[in-house]
C-alpha cells in the first residue's frame, strides 16, 4: 500500500516542517502586538477569528502541524514491528487521524469565524 | 562552582598521572573478561575471566588467541587475516565495536578487557555471531557495476570506461569497506529495525550510485527509497566513528538522500542529458 514513495513523502514532511516553523514564529509575533495577557483574553482571541489572513494563517498551521505531527509518529511507529499488517496499519490509522485533526480543527475555525452560521 | 573546577583539575591530574604510569610501567598482564554463550548447547551466558601475558604490541585479537591456546580451548572465535583486511574478527571490546586485531591492549585503558560479541546480530556461540541479515542487505543493493553498455558477449564492444580523478574520489572512500559489520552493529536504527539495511549496504548503494560506470542509479534508489530504506537513518553518526578503514558511511547516506530529494547535482543525468542533445544535434 504505496501511493506515494518515501522521499516523496519525507520531502513533504521537511517542507511543512520549515513552512511550520515559519508561520508559528508569525502567529507567536502576533501575540507580541499587545501585552501578551490581554491577546489572550476572550475578545482578542475571537476578533482574531473574524480576521480572514489571521484564519488563513491558523488553518495554515493546523495543516502543516497535522502532515508533520503525523507523518512523524508513523515513522516512529514503523520503527517499533516490522511486518506488513503493521505498518499499514499505522500508515491508515495516522492518515485517518491527521485528516480527522485537520477536519475538527478546520470546524472549530468555521464555527468561531462564523461563517456560514449567520 | 570553584569547588567543580577544583575538582574537574583534580581529576585531569589524576587522568595524567596514570596515563604517565601507564606509559612508563607498560602492561605486563591483562584479564580478559570474555561473554561466554552457547544457546544450543543450553549453555547460560556468562563472562570467564582468563588473565593472560601482554607485550607493547598484542592486539586484543593476539590475546584471545593465547587465551584459546594455553587457557581455554573452547572459546569460540572468528578471525582469518589479523591485518584488518578481511572484517572476520569484529566483537564489541571494552562496550565499543571493533576489530580485534586493530586494536591494541596497550590503547585500552584499565587492567580488564571486556570482549563482548557483536550487536545486534544474531549471536551464534561465544563472540561469533551470524551475518546472514547483514550480507543479505548488502546483496539487496546489488553491489556490482551494471553497464548495458558493456556487453562482455560482444567482444568488439569491448571498450575501456574512462574515469577522471575526480570522479574516482566521488567514491573511493566507500569501496574501502571490507564487510566487518562494526558500522552495523553500532547503528542505533538497525538495533530497533530489523528491515533497515544499515549503513554499510547504504554506503555500498551510494558507492554504486555515483559511479560514472554505473547505469543502474534508478533501480538502486528504488530499493533504498523504501519504508524501512534510507530515510530512517537517525544521523547518530555512530557507523563512521567506528569504520575501523576510515569510511564515512553517515556521509554516504546523507549525500544519497540529497540526491534523492533533488538537492544534490546528477552529474550522470546532465551527462545523459548533454549526450541524448548531442545525438539529437548529429
Amino acid at each position: 500500500m504505496t501511493m506515494l514513495r518515501e522521499s516523496q513523502i519525507m520531502k513533504i514532511h521537511y517542507i511543512t516542517g520549515i513552512a511550520a516553523l515559519f508561520v508559528v514564529a508569525v502567529h507567536i509575533i502576533m501575540r507580541l502586538i499587545m501585552p501578551y495577557d490581554m491577546s489572550l483574553e476572550y475578545e482578542n482571541v475571537i476578533a482574531n477569528y473574524h480576521n480572514i489572513p489571521y484564519v488563513i494563517l491558523l488553518e495554515s498551521i493546523l495543516v502543516l502541524i497535522a502532515i508533520h505531527g503525523f507523518n512523524g509518529l508513523r515513522v516512529i511507529l514503523l520503527e517499533l514491528r516490522q511486518s506488513k499488517a503493521w505498518e499499514d496499519g499505522v500508515t491508515i490509522l495516522t492518515i485517518a487521524a491527521m485528516m480527522g485533526v485537520i477536519a475538527y480543527g478546520t470546524r472549530t475555525i468555521i464555527v468561531v469565524n462564523g461563517m456560514g452560521f449567520e | 562552582m570553584t569547588e567543580q573546577v577544583i575538582e574537574k583539575i583534580e581529576t585531569m591530574d589524576k587522568k595524567r598521572a596514570r596515563e604517565k604510569h601507564e606509559k612508563e610501567h607498560p602492561k605486563s598482564s591483562v584479564t580478559l573478561k570474555i561473554y561466554r554463550a552457547n544457546r544450543l548447547a543450553g549453555e547460560r551466558a556468562h563472562y570467564d575471566s582468563i588473565e593472560v601475558p601482554v607485550q607493547r604490541w598484542t592486539t586484543v585479537l593476539d590475546a584471545l588467541l593465547y587465551a584459546k591456546e594455553y587457557k581455554d580451548a573452547s572459546i569460540g572465535i572468528r578471525y582469518s587475516c589479523r591485518m584488518a583486511s578481511c572484517g572476520s574478527c569484529g566483537m564489541k571490546i571494552n562496550g565499543i565495536p571493533r576489530l580485534a586485531c586493530y586494536t591494541k591492549v596497550s590503547e585500552l585503558e584499565g587492567s580488564t578487557i571486556t570482549v563482548e560479541p557483536l550487536a545486534n546480530f544474531p549471536h551464534i556461540r561465544d563472540l561469533v555471531t551470524d551475518f546472514s541479515q547483514f550480507f543479505a542487505h548488502h546483496r539487496d543493493m546489488q553491489p556490482y557495476i551494471q553497464n548495458e553498455q558493456a556487453d562482455i558477449k560482444d567482444m568488439n564492444k569491448l571498450s575501456e570506461f574512462m574515469q577522471s580523478p575526480e570522479d574516482l574520489d566521488k567514491f573511493l572512500q566507500f569501496s574501502y569497506c571490507i564487510k566487518c559489520g562494526l558500522c552495523y552493529s553500532a547503528c542505533p536504527t538497525v538495533a530497533t529495525d530489523t528491515k533497515f539495511p544499515g549503513p554499510q549496504a547504504l554506503s555500498q548503494a551510494y558507492r554504486y550510485f555515483i559511479d560514472n560506470r554505473d547505469t543502474a542509479g534508478k533501480e538502486r534508489t528504488k530499493i533504498v527509497d523504501d519504508r524501512h530504506g534510507i530515510w530512517r537513518c537517525h544521523f547518530a553518526g555512530s557507523c563512521s566513528s567506528v569504520c575501523p578503514k576510515g569510511v564515512d558511511p553517515a556521509l554516504g547516506i546523507q549525500l544519497l538522500r540529497g540526491h534523492l530529494l533533488g538537492f544534490s547535482k546528477n552529474e550522470k543525468k546532465n551527462a545523459e542529458l548533454k549526450e541524448r542533445l548531442k545525438r539529437e544535434g548529429d
